[in-house]
């Protein structure tokens, strides 16, 4: 682990990489800061950059940094306006926005990125151990067991990240897997359902997709309902908190932090059950007379959620690393940049390509540094500069939306196809079908079918679900998440107005 | 029939046609020695069309109930919001895409980043020109310079 740690650091400390730290953590930030626009838009756009970096540790840093920022960014909106641009966010609002209100949007500030450093921190920390140790788990897994987890995954997802409807979001996780099955498959060299159109044959491009499922739609619905923005109430000024501040959020970052990081690993919950948890959890076991302050700008309000969002964020990269799988929209997003860059994560990546995963956490803890004291100080100016662009803002992304999808395939059919999608996409999202399924679905599919196909060869037919018992227990679970609607009810009420879908 | 409804019955109708294909169409064309192996280029989709089926099904005969809530934007009320400068958006990225070839880069994005701010209602052109001009050069510079991405700059028949 220590030759992985100054590998890590190694790589991390380069002029190249730690530039594309501050630089991602800096457009992160400012684009997070815009209602309505998620960390899953930002790093879309930011994909045919990454990639046409052509080095696999650099482009993972610049995304990681994207999206830390853009958590970030949109807890200072969430604070300072009251809009929270990211869903992982909006229980910051609860009380942060309250202390705006009070004049303390300064010291609320600092709670925010104080906590959210802290919680990214050791959220990082936990990555570091427990990665790498459930990745020699990993090793031992057979293709069954990565069909049936891809399964579970997959039901996670469907039953963790929609509002409150299963059915949709299976509906959508399906049509991702029939989507991925469109071209030329590795294993039967034969075309499937390209209906004979030439343009199909390599099947649907991955960045298009990602493109008009997340950013199309979030810059059409800023379009069609305009929020006016209105600046935060007074100056940002009085950026200090007190000792005793400090040392009243202290014990609850620390809880945060672990609950946060563990909440962030299983697939589907994410930043934002992580966050809306934190709060809660925090608001009960807070003594009486504290528990009557959350809502109105109780200091451990803010910092509950703020840290929790954060190690959450950092926890959903562990599945990601260590088994290939990634639990939300954003890491596969992130999953599609590294396949792009010829680099297979899962158990096998810390032995074949330690730079990259080392590099990644180390990366991590210079992002949170940098957001803190970089970032920090430059919120006042940063928000100044989002009051004014709104009708440049938003051809500008519609703009490198379409430059990402032109440049991911050189072929103008693929801005048509972009258009088409991102059309239906909308109105998917007026139905409230949720995105993110699909494009997991549609990421995760080809490996499915190639665990799927292998463990049937191997098995000679569908008898390995009942001769290895590991891989019948994750379908068992799988079915169970399926069945199991109740959870979903909750999370339905957390939805607000003009939040995209968080991570 | 609400919307999700209707969509849910399109997307019947995609799974449909996809188990249709799966199914019926593919199996006929596979080699002989292919037949020997348990699994076949159709048997992931064959399972997926049905899953698709039966969850269509679902929420197209109301089995799980849809609680009525506010959503971000409600689509019955579509014609108050700024409906038309979205679908004006929309029609100018279609023609963005199908000029960007013969036009060139440098005329068809400049035109696209104005005309995209026009459509928004902004009218300030002293402002609207040079950001869009700059940043239209900054990106090709960018594309083609520094990741090497060709893109024709010019018309065609300027010799771009």
């Amino acid at each position: 682990m220590l030759e992985g740690l100054l590998i890590g650091l190694q790589t991390a400390f380069s002029i190249q990489n730690l530039l594309m730290v501050i630089g991602g953590c800096l457009i992160g930030t400012f684009i997070g800061m815009l209602p309505g626009l998620g960390p899953m838009s930002i790093i879309a756009i930011m994909i045919p950059v990454a990639i046409s970096m052509g080095d696999p540790s650099a482009a993972l840093i610049l995304l990681a940094g994207v999206y830390y920022g853009a958590i970030f960014g949109g807890s200072t909106s969430s604070i300072l306006l009251n809009a929270p641009g990211v869903a992982g966010t909006v229980a910051s609002s609860f009380d942060g926005y309250p202390m705006a209100r009070q004049g303390k949007a300064g010291k609320a500030l600092t709670i925010a990125a104080i906590a959210s450093f802290a919680g990214g921190t050791i959220g990082a920390l936990l990555l570091m151990v427990f990665a790498p140790a459930l990745s020699s788990v990993a090793l031992l897994f057979h293709s069954a067991e990565y069909f049936a987890l891809m399964v579970v995954g997959l039901s996670a997802i469907a039953a963790f990240a929609g509002t409150g409807q299963v059915a949709k979001a299976m509906i959508m996780t399906i049509l991702g897997l029939i989507m991925a099955t469109v071209g030329e498959g590795a294993l039967f060299n034969l075309p499937r359902f390209t209906m004979g159109i030439m343009d199909l044959q390599s099947g649907f491009g991955f960045i298009t997709l990602a493109m008009a499922m997340f950013a199309l739609p979030e810059a059409l619905f800023l379009v069609l309902k305009r929020k006016e923005l209105k600046g935060g109430e007074g100056e940002i000024k009085d950026l200090r908190i007190t000792r005793a501040e400090a040392r009243a959020i202290m014990p609850v970052i620390g809880r945060q932090s672990i609950q946060g990081f563990f909440i962030g690993v299983l697939p589907g919950a994410g930043a934002t059950i992580a966050s809306f948890l934190g709060y809660a959890v925090e608001r009960n076991i807070a003594p009486k007379e504290e528990q009557d302050q959350f809502g109105k700008g109780s200091i451990k309000g803010l910092a509950a959620p703020e840290t929790a969002n954060n190690a959450a964020c950092t926890g959903s990269f562990v599945p990601l690393l260590t088994l290939g799988i990634p639990g939300s929209g954003t890491t596969a997003i992130l999953l599609g940049a590294l396949i792009a860059l010829n680099v297979t994560p899962g158990p096998r990546l810390m032995i074949d390509e330690p730079q990259i995963f080392w590099a990644v956490i180390m990366s991590m803890f210079i992002g949170n540094l940098v957001l803190l004291i970089l970032n920090l100080p430059l919120i006042p100016y940063i928000a100044k500069v989002l009051a004014v662009p709104r009708n440049y803002l938003i051809p500008f992304i519609l703009f490198f939306t379409l430059m990402g999808a032109y440049i991911g395939q050189n072929n103008a059919t693929e801005l048509l196809l972009l258009v088409g999608f991102g059309i239906c996409a909308t109105a998917l999202k007026f139905a409230d079908y949720p995105l993110a399924p699909l494009l997991i679905g549609f990421i995760l599919g080809g490996m499915m079918e190639d665990n799927f196909a292998r463990s049937m060869q191997l098995y000679d037919g569908i008898g390995f679900i009942w001769e290895r018992p590991m891989t019948l227990g994750l379908l068992v679970i799988a079915a169970i998440l399926i069945v199991l609607p109740s959870y979903r009810a909750r999370r339905a009420k957390y939805r607000a107005d003009g939040v995209s879908d968080g991570d | 029939m609400a919307l999700d409804r209707w969509i849910a019955l399109v997307l019947l109708g995609i799974c449909l046609a996809y188990g249709y294909a799966a199914w019926f169409t593919m199996d006929g064309s596979l080699a002989p020695f292919m037949k020997r192996n348990p699994i076949w280029p159709s048997t992931f989709p064959k399972v997926l069309s049905v899953l698709g089926i039966i969850a269509c099904s679902v929420i197209l005969l109301g089995f799980e109930k849809a609680e009525v809530k506010e959503a971000d934007i409600d689509y019955r009320r579509l014609g108050e919001y700024h409906l038309g400068q979205a679908l004006m958006l929309l029609g100018l990225m279609v023609v963005y895409a199908l000029c960007l070839r013969p036009m060139g880069f440098l005329l068809s994005t400049s035109a696209f980043l104005i005309l995209g701010s026009f459509i928004l209602g902004e009218r300030k052109w002293h402002i609207m020109l040079p950001v869009a001009l700059c940043a239209t050069l900054v990106v090709w510079y960018l594309v083609q310079q520094v990741l090497g991405i060709y893109m024709r700059p010019l018309p065609g028949f300027w010799g771009g």
